[in-house]
């Protein structure tokens, strides 16, 4: 009965106020997202990546540091669902705080990402010219170097570590933003809206703060989204490397590579961390694919 | 990175065209490896570690560090040193590896192959299941596995070769075969093959299955999935249906028709996907003990070997601007509307 009401009222053909619009958009929104299978299983794998790590204290069995040397590269049994690692350090443990410094990488790097990507494209797009030609060209540059590799370089630069690997990711990163940011300021540009603000005195800062930036933030968003697969990949690479987290610090990509030489014998050292890499890109890959095809009908 | 934006179709002179978009291309391409050079020497410069230090301890008496940092040229101003970076790299003179003394060109002289080795062999498995999955609409999701390929490497070893010995192990051949044929191009198929060498060309397959089979993957996907696209934009297409109307088979209208159109774009997604591999190749060569590029430059980065690392990482720029450029440029050169 409620719940029926509450449907009406957010499908409602005129909303009466700008909460209603708002809520019934996001509705509507969702339940396109929800009417594809795939992106629904992205939604609970990413969902439950961010339980897992702000869960991680009630769902390790044991500490991810402690180390029992007695109980070393035991198979998978009750007492370590996953098994035990070359130092007798619990598996699923580890997996389930690593699941904290994936989702770290993650934020991160988007939050450092987004906001340069937006204010180089949009400045680019807006102003035109020689800032665009100047800004376009340091983008193209950074764009041409593949991307881990530039990444290794950033780190061997700046030392290894969880949050120089987060530095050099996202240096590394951006451009793909700004160009996406750039097109989108270009075809609202010309627009009427902005010429009218622009009439009314509005100044640069506040067309592109105001309402050009809006405009972008939905491509990005689903750009940023399904990069994030990428970006977890490349953390794990650099992990694997040896440049990433520190040990002891439990990150996917070095408990796979420490892992490697037990490979042959004991198998789930290197897989079980692998395993869990391979399901959050899934997941943040499908998701990013719905984002998509609800936020950003174009891309169709 | 998409250096020549199709400006229109010309209607005037179109030569003076073509003269003028050559020319807007070398200038983009000249900016493009100025600003490659610009980030390794800036990313050389900020550097911790530094070079004279490197190569003398931190016990050097002050005038012999003084004195190297001279003959390195550390006491010039930025902008000179920049200037003298860019000459000696124009010349192919990337510096000399601080931990061999052998100048870092001969020692990618040396790895490079083994990179192109596995790359193109993967780009060849790519191509040849990935454009008939493609046509057959069979396309595989995604390039979002990409960085995967050290785990799938690491099980990839785990089932077939420790498991069911179906291929070789680590490594481009087994040592008993090492040495046996002289290296002419660097790619140790092509040359046991010249040599008439079976025995170490089975030996180099047996090595390359396995890394290259991974990394192809990866490109398969990429290159079925643009396949797929491309085919149903073309099969819309009216001359399409006028095939048909003519009566052609379907196999024809489909592999000599369709794909005829479609061969022009996917040329450039596999030559962009033969790009992205080099990058795969670092992880893969990591895990396969590869002794190609990627090796060398992940090796080169634990001795703090800068001057190695961003030799090579300049290399594998120039090669992935090369084959971008390439790619444009036999779009240009194939699709008649675009010229």
């Amino acid at each position: 009965m409620t719940i029926a009401r509450v449907r009406a009222w957010l499908l409602a053909e005129a909303p009466a106020s700008r909460a209603q619009a708002r809520l019934s958009r996001t509705y509507l929104g969702f339940a396109a997202l929800a009417r594809n299978p795939l992106t629904v299983v992205g939604l609970v794998i990413v969902t439950a990546l961010v339980l897992v790590a702000a869960l991680a204290p009630w769902l390790a069995t044991h500490s991810p540091y402690d180390q029992d040397l007695d109980r070393r590269l035991r198979p998978p049994d009750d007492a370590h669902r996953f098994g035990t690692d070359q130092l007798g350090r619990d598996i699923l443990s580890r997996v389930v705080y690593g699941a904290r410094v994936t989702l770290a990488i993650v934020v991160l790097v988007a939050v450092i990402v987004g906001p340069i990507g937006l204010a180089v494209g949009t400045v680019a797009g807006y102003f035109g010219g020689w800032v665009d030609a100047v800004l376009m060209r340091v983008t193209d540059t950074f764009m041409a170097f593949p991307r881990l590799i530039l990444a290794l370089a950033f780190v061997a630069v700046l030392g290894p570590g969880i949050v120089n690997a987060i530095l050099a990711i996202a240096i590394t990163a951006w451009p793909p933003y700004a160009r996406i940011a750039r097109a989108e300021t270009l075809t609202e540009r010309g627009s009427d809206f902005i010429a009218a603000i622009r009439l009314q005195g509005a100044s640069p800062l506040r067309v592109l703060c105001g309402h050009i930036v809006p405009l972008c933030v939905s491509s990005l968003i689903v750009r940023i989204t399904l990069d994030m697969a990428g970006v977890i990949l490349v953390a794990a690479g650099l992990g694997f490397l040896g440049l990433g987290a520190r040990p002891p610090q439990p990150e996917w990509g070095a408990m796979v590579s420490e892992g490697r030489q037990f490979l042959l014998d004991q198998w789930w050292i290197a897989t079980i961390p692998g395993a869990a890499i391979f399901l959050v890109s899934l997941g943040f890959n499908l998701l990013g694919d719905g984002l998509r095809d609800v936020l950003d009908p174009k891309a169709r | 990175m998409n250096v020549a934006t199709p400006a229109g179709t010309g209607r005037g002179s179109s030569l003076g065209l073509f003269v003028f978009r050559i020319g807007r291309l070398a200038v983009t391409v000249a900016l493009t490896f100025l600003g490659l050079l610009f980030v390794t020497f800036v990313i050389g410069r900020v550097i911790p570690i530094d070079p004279a230090l490197a190569i003398l301890g931190d016990r050097a008496l002050p005038h012999v560090y003084e004195r190297v940092r001279h003959e390195l040229g550390l006491d010039l101003p930025l902008y000179h040193q920049f200037w003298i970076y860019l000459v000696k790299a124009v010349r192919g003179d990337l510096g000399s590896s601080v931990l061999t003394g052998r100048p870092v060109i001969d020692d990618i002289r040396q790895f490079f192959p083994a990179t192109v080795e596995l790359a193109t062999f993967a780009t060849v498995l790519g191509v040849a299941l990935g454009v008939p999955m493609g046509v057959w609409a069979a396309a595989a999701r995604g390039r979002w596995l990409d960085h995967l390929v050290f785990w799938l490497g690491l099980v990839g070893l785990l089932v077939f070769y420790a498991r069911l010995d179906l291929v070789a192990g680590p490594g481009r051949l087994d040592v008993a075969y090492e040495y046996v044929v002289e290296p002419w191009s660097g790619l140790v198929l092509l040359d046991s093959l010249l040599a008439g060498e079976l025995g170490v060309f089975r030996n180099a397959l047996a090595h390359v299955v396995l890394p290259g089979a991974i990394l192809g993957y990866l490109s398969l996907a990429y290159i079925a999935r643009m396949t797929r696209s491309f085919m149903l934009a073309e099969l819309g297409q009216e001359y399409v249906v006028a095939a048909r109307v003519k009566g052609l088979s379907e196999a024809r209208v489909i592999w000599r028709h369709a794909l005829g159109n479609v061969m022009v774009p996917l040329v450039t997604v596999i030559a962009l996907s033969y790009a992205y591999l080099l990058e795969g190749a670092v992880l893969t060569e990591t895990v396969f003990a590869w002794p190609g590029l990627g090796l060398y430059i992940t090796q080169s980065l634990f001795n703090a070997d800068m001057t190695a690392v961003l030799g090579g990482t300049l290399v594998v720029g120039v090669a992935f601007v090369g084959l971008n450029l390439l790619s444009d440029v036999l779009y240009t050169f194939f699709d008649p509307r675009a010229r």
